[in-house]
C-alpha cells in the first residue's frame, strides 16, 4: 500500500503541531470556542451528546496491520476501549478528552494517519470499493486514483471552504460496491477500445433530499481525471447555495440548474483547466500506482478447505456467507463481520483489532480493509488458510455467518451518542438482530440488505436499503419510518416510503410482518427480498404493516 | 398566553466533553437531579446569560426543559433523559459514574 513521502509526513507533523497549539489556546482562553469549533472539525473533533468524538480517516477503507494495532493502543490509552467503523470508511473513537487530542493525533502520524477534512465544508475522506485489488469482477485497482484524489484535495486552497461537505467515492468494478451514486462525486471505471476511464456521476446523494446522481460524461479518460474532478469542484464552488444550508449539496445545484447546464459549465471549466496540468500528476499517480502493486500470491493446494467444507458445517455456513470470489482462483476475500447478534455493528474491540491485524499478517499479505457496510475485509487469503483463519476469528467472536444477512446491518451510531439524532438506531439494531436470530429465519431470508439512521441525515443509508429505518421525534417519542426497494449497488433505487412510522416498541414486529409477507409470497427461496419487491411492488407490505384498513387511509 | 415549561441550563464540559448542569449556586453538575429548575422565562435568559458567559469550563450551554421530580429537575424530553446517563448499548458515560449516587 501506499506509504508517505517525506512531504506528506511532515506535512501531516505540521498539522497536528498547529492543531495542538490550537487545544493548548482554546485551553488557556485565548481561543472562544466560536473561534475554535472550525479549527476542532477541520481536525476531525466533534463534540456529542455525552463527550468529544474524534473521527479518524481510513483513505479508501485501506489499513495495514501497525495502522490497526497503533488504532487499539488508541482505543486503550485514550478511549474506552473500542472503536466505531463508519459508513464513510472512517474510525470514530466516542469518548476522547480535549487535552488528550493532540497525543491521539501524534500517534496517528506515527503510522501514517490523521484526522484531516474528516469534517468540515472540504473533500471528506474518499471512499473506494472495499475488495479493491482483490475482486474477480475489477477492471482496475481504484485505490490509486483515489490516493491521487486525496493528496490533491487535503488542504486544496480553493476547495477549503465549499458550500457545504463534498463525497466522493470509487470503484472499479462494473458491481458498484461504493454506492457511487450517492455521492456528490461517483467514479465508475470502465473501459473504452480497451482504454481504462471513468464514468463521472455527479449530485447523488442521500440526506433530506435523497437523490441518484447524474452521470456527467460517460467517458472520461484515466489522465483526465484530476482536472476534470477540479472543474466539478470549481463549477460548484461558485454556483453552489450559501444562502441555506440545506440546499447547499451539489446535488441541490444539479436539481435547480438542470443537468444540462451544469455539464456544460463542468466541460467549459475543464476546458481551461486541462492546459494547465502538464502532467506531473500522472507521474505521481504511476509512483502511486507502484505502490499498489498486488501482493505475490503463493501457488498451494486447496484440499484442505475443500475437506473443512465438506466436513464442517459452522465452517461452509460462514465460507457460504463471508467469502467473496478473489481474482486469484486459489484465494478468497474475507469478510469479518462486525455485526455479531447482538452487538452495536461497526464496533470492534482494541482485542479484536489487535487478533485481526495477527491474523492479517498471518495468513493475509498484511493488508486489511474496512468497508462502508461497516465489516472488515481480509481481501487476499489462501483458501488453504481459511479454515485455520476461521477458528481464530472465532476465539474472539469475529466469526459470524452474516454478510449479506438481515443482522448485517448499516447502522449509524443515533441518539446513543449523536448530537443531530432524533432516535436511537443501536438499540433497534441489536433487537431486529436478536429477533431474527431466535426465529432462526435468517438464512431461510436469504440476502437483505437492511439499513438505519437515526435521522434525517441519512448516516446510515436508509434510502437505499431494501428496507430502510429512519428513527424520529413525533412530538417527543421516537418513531420510525420504514422505506422498502432500496437499492445501494449499480442498479440504484430511492426505497418508497411504506407509510405513517411505528413505535419503539412496534418497529421490530413491523419489520417482521414485511419480511413473512415476504416468505409466503416469494415465488422461490432462489427470488431474493428486493427481487420480490420489484415485482410485487409496495401493495402486500403494506397491507402486511398497516392491514386492509390501514391501507386505505394510507391512500 | 402560554405557560412557560420549566427548564435547565446545560452543556458540555471543556476538557472531557461531559454533559453538565447548571446548580442554584453556580456550580457545573454531572447530576441532572441537582441542577437549578428555572421557572420563570425571563430568570430563565439570565440563568443561560450566566452559563454561556463560562466559557472556560463549558461548551454550548442551552435551556433544555425539564420537570419537577421527587429528588429533584428530571428531564422532559427522551435526548436529554439519554443526555442523564449514557449510551444505551455500553455501561459507559454518567450511567456508571453516577453509579453512586
Amino acid at each position: 500500500m501506499y506509504e508517505y513521502s517525506d512531504f506528506d509526513a511532515a506535512f501531516v507533523r505540521a498539522r497536528v503541531a498547529q492543531f495542538s497549539a490550537q487545544v493548548q489556546r482554546r485551553l488557556s482562553g485565548a481561543l472562544t470556542e466560536d473561534e475554535f469549533r472550525p479549527l476542532r472539525l477541520m481536525n476531525g473533533v466533534y463534540l456529542q451528546l455525552h463527550a468529544y468524538m474524534l473521527r479518524v480517516a481510513i483513505p479508501y477503507g485501506t489499513l495495514n496491520p501497525t495502522q490497526l494495532r497503533q488504532l487499539a493502543w488508541i482505543a486503550d490509552t485514550y478511549d474506552k476501549g473500542y472503536g466505531h467503523f463508519t459508513t464513510r470508511q472512517n474510525i470514530q473513537f466516542n469518548w476522547p478528552k480535549l487535552p488528550d487530542v493532540p497525543a491521539i493525533l501524534s500517534a496517528l502520524a506515527d503510522v501514517q494517519m490523521h484526522a484531516i477534512q474528516t469534517s468540515g465544508n472540504c473533500v471528506r475522506n474518499v471512499t473506494a470499493d472495499h475488495f479493491a485489488g482483490a475482486a474477480a469482477d475489477e477492471i482496475e485497482d481504484p485505490r490509486p486514483v483515489a490516493e491521487l484524489l486525496r493528496q490533491w484535495s487535503t488542504d486544496h486552497p480553493e476547495f477549503q471552504f465549499l458550500p457545504r461537505k463534498f463525497k466522493i467515492a470509487i470503484t472499479g468494478s462494473p458491481n458498484d460496491r461504493a454506492v457511487t451514486r450517492a455521492h456528490d462525486i461517483g467514479l465508475r471505471m470502465v473501459r473504452q477500445n480497451g482504454a481504462p476511464g471513468f464514468e463521472v456521476i455527479v449530485g447523488g446523494g442521500l440526506g433530506r433530499s435523497p437523490m441518484l446522481g447524474t452521470v456527467v460524461r460517460g467517458f472520461l479518460p484515466k489522465a483526465d481525471l484530476l482536472p476534470y474532478v477540479e472543474a466539478v469542484l470549481s463549477v460548484y464552488n461558485e454556483a453552489g447555495r450559501r444562502d441555506n444550508k440545506y440546499k447547499a449539496r451539489i446535488k441541490i445545484t444539479l436539481f435547480e440548474m438542470g443537468a444540462a447546464e451544469l455539464t456544460r459549465r463542468i466541460e467549459a471549466r475543464f476546458a481551461e483547466l486541462r492546459p494547465l496540468f502538464s502532467g506531473n500528476d500522472q507521474v505521481l499517480l504511476g509512483q502511486i500506482e507502484a505502490a499498489f502493486a498486488p501482493p505475490a500470491f503463493r501457488n498451494a493446494p486447496t484440499e484442505a478447505y475443500d475437506a473443512f467444507y465438506t466436513a464442517d458445517p459452522v465452517f461452509r455456513a460462514w465460507a457460504d456467507t463471508n467469502l467473496a470470489a478473489h481474482r486469484q482462483t486459489d484465494y478468497a476475500i474475507v469478510t469479518i463481520s462486525l455485526k455479531a447478534h447482538g452487538a452495536t455493528p461497526g464496533d470492534a474491540s482494541s482485542a479484536q483489532m489487535r487478533l485481526i491485524a495477527d491474523l492479517a499478517e498471518a495468513y493475509g499479505h498484511s493488508e486489511i480493509r474496512i468497508s462502508h457496510e461497516q465489516n472488515v475485509i481480509l481481501p487476499h487469503v489462501h483458501k488453504s488458510d481459511l479454515p485455520a483463519l476461521h477458528a481464530a476469528l472465532s476465539q474472539q467472536g469475529l466469526a459470524t455467518a452474516n454478510v449479506g444477512l438481515i443482522s448485517d446491518m448499516i447502522v449509524c451510531p443515533g441518539m446513543d451518542y449523536c448530537a443531530l439524532a432524533t432516535a436511537r438506531s443501536i438499540p433497534v439494531a441489536q433487537e431486529i438482530a436478536q429477533r431474527f436470530n431466535d426465529l432462526k429465519l435468517e438464512h431461510d431470508i436469504g440476502p437483505l440488505k437492511l439499513k438505519i439512521s437515526g435521522c434525517i441525515n441519512a448516516c446510515g443509508h436508509h434510502h437505499v436499503g431494501h428496507i430502510g429505518i429512519l428513527g424520529l421525534d413525533r412530538a417527543g417519542v421516537e418513531n420510525y419510518q420504514i422505506t422498502l426497494g432500496g437499492d445501494a449497488t449499480e442498479t440504484a433505487a430511492i426505497g418508497e416510503k411504506a407509510g405513517p412510522g411505528f413505535a419503539y416498541d412496534e418497529i421490530v414486529p413491523a419489520i417482521e410482518r414485511i419480511l413473512r409477507t415476504y416468505l409466503a409470497l416469494r415465488l422461490e427461496p432462489a427470488e431474493t427480498f428486493l427481487q420480490a419487491y420489484n415485482r410485487l411492488g409496495l401493495a402486500p407490505f403494506k397491507a402486511a404493516l398497516y392491514g386492509e384498513e390501514g391501507q386505505q387511509d394510507a391512500a | 398566553m402560554s405557560r412557560f415549561t420549566p427548564k435547565v441550563v446545560t452543556g458540555n464540559a471543556l476538557i472531557e466533553g461531559d454533559v453538565v448542569y447548571l446548580t442554584v449556586d453556580n456550580r457545573w453538575t454531572r447530576s441532572h437531579a441537582e441542577a437549578e429548575l428555572i421557572e420563570d422565562e425571563a430568570h430563565a435568559q439570565l440563568r443561560l446569560l450566566h452559563g454561556a458567559s463560562q466559557r472556560q469550563l463549558v461548551v454550548g450551554a442551552y435551556l433544555a426543559d425539564a420537570r419537577r421530580g421527587p429528588n429533584g429537575p428530571e428531564p422532559a424530553h427522551f435526548r436529554e433523559a439519554f443526555r442523564t446517563r449514557g449510551p444505551s448499548n455500553y455501561p459507559h458515560g454518567k450511567q456508571v459514574d453516577l453509579r453512586h449516587v
